[in-house]
């Protein structure tokens, strides 16, 4: 089993004629997505690499019947093509631009949840989702995560993901899914949406989440994992180091007066029953652990 | 990227909202005439980003022009909080009757924007938080539906604010919450908001953070861009189009990710010692960033050694390594490099690299083993350093 994605899963590209959207949705197709339409206002009727491309989204959900969206568009653009797909009845947008100014940001979620709530957005600013062996929505490069579970991995940041997927990936731990939810203030999927959806996962027998200062998305998560969740957790937060006030190259990592401090974050996780590692390597190692011993 | 005082009070005329006839001087004369041009008296204000600078003496009334130049030539130059004030605002003073706060932010839990109002202003609002949180009215508001009048009403009302500048006030509210959305802003903060003893509404201070990622449709963020760092590795690392934060260690880092750049430094200090800096070079980076990264690096004289984290996704490891081959040939390298190459194409930027190893350039196999060899090189840099001195 797996989250949110599955083999099924048939998905657009919004920007697959851009270099970006070429390059990783060709990727995705040859990792065995199904990649089914690409989108580009005005080179409706062109194909990429014999992948059709329609003018809209509502043309390429009509002509192909996609479920799920890969949003590879500029910042400038990118809210608009989020609210274009749920328009046009997709029910997962996957979006990993950097960079999309917060005012649009916040009102493309607000938007969302008010006139599409059955439509995820998982991102922006993440490397995508994966569920290995199976789809590949994203940056995510493939062959560092194996299948068959049965780790879930959620994370805010797209490399340290990489570094997860390496860590369990070498010692033969497979991972179920791989949630990248983004490294910007407001993101359309968040820590306990994925912690409740691996809850429910028969597959998923423990979680690794990967925070970063900034924000109280661990502490949320820390209170859901204390209250609903049986599935053993392991938890790494980046930034213990960083200077407060500072941004962090992510526009979410930022520690603002005492709040959003890694410790603050390591802390609730603690008290909630998580192990806690201190650098990404320890987090792989203690979850290996847990695996062997289920 | 925060915003001087001044340039606060510039974004919000732009919004209608009422600030202080005022010019900013960069020195004693200069300060002399706009103080002349806005009539006596008037306040001199050190333009520093961080707070507290009135305690600190760097907020002075004024009422001729000998005082101004008294004062001036104090607060120029001033340290505070090691922040150098190199700009003065001043304005004409105001005649306060009281002192209020208000202030648009996002509320990232909740996701919404977020109102905080109050008729405790001129201290600092956790204060208020947390020794009077009734008189503190926080309303959040949705950034799809807007912000209108009568919900601005609502807020002055609750707040207790002055019943006949309440419309005043309301519209203040209103043009905030347009400066706050349209002005791109991640903050916008007046504390204190105050009643002059005319009875007009006013902001006396103005705190501002743009959001860096709307900087594309503000070209005229460009002059707030000109003065938004003095530490001369960030101005160069802007210029480079480099994902930098200056630090005070000695270890210089280089990573592609921002977790990645975050966890480094953690690992850093984690085994005993001390990054330099924080420095993301994103994702899909080429061999030339990858040697300018180098160059940025080099040129800070406290990095006594090299950490180059990288874990290939969309950025290739060939690309890197073909980066570091580079800087090696066409940099004058102070430090060495210890390198970590894992992901895409990895393996072909070992073999890249293969001829290249020498003490100025090793590769661990982890993370944690190249974190380790880092800080060791940097600390007997240190005590060799330290026997030549």
């Amino acid at each position: 089993m797996s989250i949110f994605v599955d083999e099924n899963t048939t998905v657009i590209v919004q920007g697959l004629t851009g270099s970006q959207g070429r390059f990783h949705g060709l990727r995705n197709r040859d990792y065995g997505t199904k990649v089914v339409a690409g989108v580009t206002p005005g080179k409706g009727g062109t194909d990429v690499d014999g992948i059709p491309v329609y003018d809209s989204v509502k043309e390429a959900v009509e002509a192909t019947g996609a479920v799920a969206s890969f949003v590879v568009v500029p910042p400038r653009g990118a809210a608009e093509a989020i609210l274009e797909a749920a328009g046009a009845g997709i029910s997962l947008v996957v979006c990993i631009t950097e960079g999309i100014p917060a005012q649009d940001e916040a009102r493309a979620v607000n938007i969302l949840k008010r006139d599409f709530p059955t439509t995820r957005l998982i991102g922006p600013n993440c490397p995508g989702i994966i569920s290995p062996g199976k789809c590949n929505i994203g940056i995510t490069p493939g062959n560092i995560a194996l299948p068959g579970g049965p780790v879930g991995v959620v994370s805010r940041s797209g490399t340290l993901t990489y570094q997860a997927l390496h860590e369990l990936s070498q010692q033969k731990v497979g991972q179920t899914t791989c949630v990248g939810i983004g490294g910007d203030p407001v993101p359309g999927t968040s820590f306990v949406d994925c912690l409740a959806a691996f809850e429910q996962d028969l597959e998923t027998r423990a979680v690794m989440m990967i925070g970063e200062i900034g924000g109280s998305a661990e502490e949320s998560a820390a209170e859901f994992i204390s209250a609903s969740m049986t599935k053993p957790v392991v938890a790494y937060i980046a930034g213990q180091t960083a200077p407060p006030g500072r941004r962090m190259g992510h526009a979410g990592a930022i520690v603002s007066g005492n709040s959003g401090t890694a410790q603050g974050k390591m802390d609730a996780l603690n008290a909630a029953g998580v192990r806690v590692a201190k650098n990404p390597t320890e987090a792989g190692e203690i979850m290996v652990d847990i695996v062997h011993s289920l | 990227m925060d915003l001087f005082e001044y340039q606060g009070k510039q974004y919000f005329e732009r919004y209608d909202i009422p600030v202080s006839k005022g010019g900013v001087a960069v020195s004693v004369d200069e300060a002399v005439r706009i103080a002349d041009s806005v009539s006596y008296p008037v306040v001199v204000k050190a333009q520093v980003k961080v707070g507290g600078r009135g305690k600190a003496g760097g907020v002075k009334l004024a009422s001729t022009p000998e005082e101004v130049r008294q004062h001036a030539g104090n607060i120029l130059g001033m340290d505070i909080k090691g922040h150098t004030v190199e700009r003065l605002w001043v304005e004409h003073a105001t005649d306060i009757a009281k002192e209020w706060y208000a202030s648009f932010t996002l509320d990232r839990a909740a996701q919404l924007h977020l109102l905080m109002l109050s008729v405790k202003g001129g201290v600092e609002i956790e204060e208020v938080a947390r020794t009077d949180p009734e008189a503190l009215v926080k309303v959040h508001v949705d950034p799809s539906e807007g912000y209108s009048l009568s919900q601005a009403m609502d807020a002055v009302t609750k707040a207790g604010i002055d019943a006949e500048v309440r419309g005043e006030t309301a519209k203040l509210l209103v043009d905030l919450y347009r400066c706050f959305v349209e002005g791109d802003c991640d903050l916008v903060e007046i504390n204190p908001l105050v009643l002059t003893t005319g009875g007009k509404v006013h902001a006396l201070d103005a705190k501002v953070t743009l959001d860096d990622n709307a900087m594309f449709r503000h070209p005229e963020w460009e002059e707030f861009a000109a003065t938004d760092t003095t530490d001369e590795r960030e101005k160069s690392a802007k210029q480079r189009g480099l994902n930098y934060v200056g630090l005070d260690g000695d270890v210089g880092i280089i990573a592609n990710g921002a977790g990645l750049a975050m966890s480094t430094l953690d690992v850093v200090s984690q085994v005993g010692g001390s990054a330099a800096n924080f420095l993301d070079i994103g994702g899909g980076a080429d061999a030339a960033l990858m040697t300018s990264a180098l160059d940025l690096i080099n040129s800070d004289s406290n990095v006594k050694s090299i950490l180059v984290n990288i874990f290939g996704g969309i950025t290739r490891c060939d690309e890197v390594a073909k980066g570091i081959v580079q800087a090696l040939a066409g940099v004058d390298l102070k430090s060495s490099i210890v390198l970590r190459l894992d992901g895409t194409n990895a393996e072909e930027g070992r073999e890249i690299l293969a001829g290249h190893i020498s003490d100025r350039l090793l590769v661990e196999k982890t993370m944690l083993d190249a974190a380790s060899r880092a800080v060791a090189m940097a600390a007997t840099k240190d005590s060799n350093g330290g026997d030549q001195g």
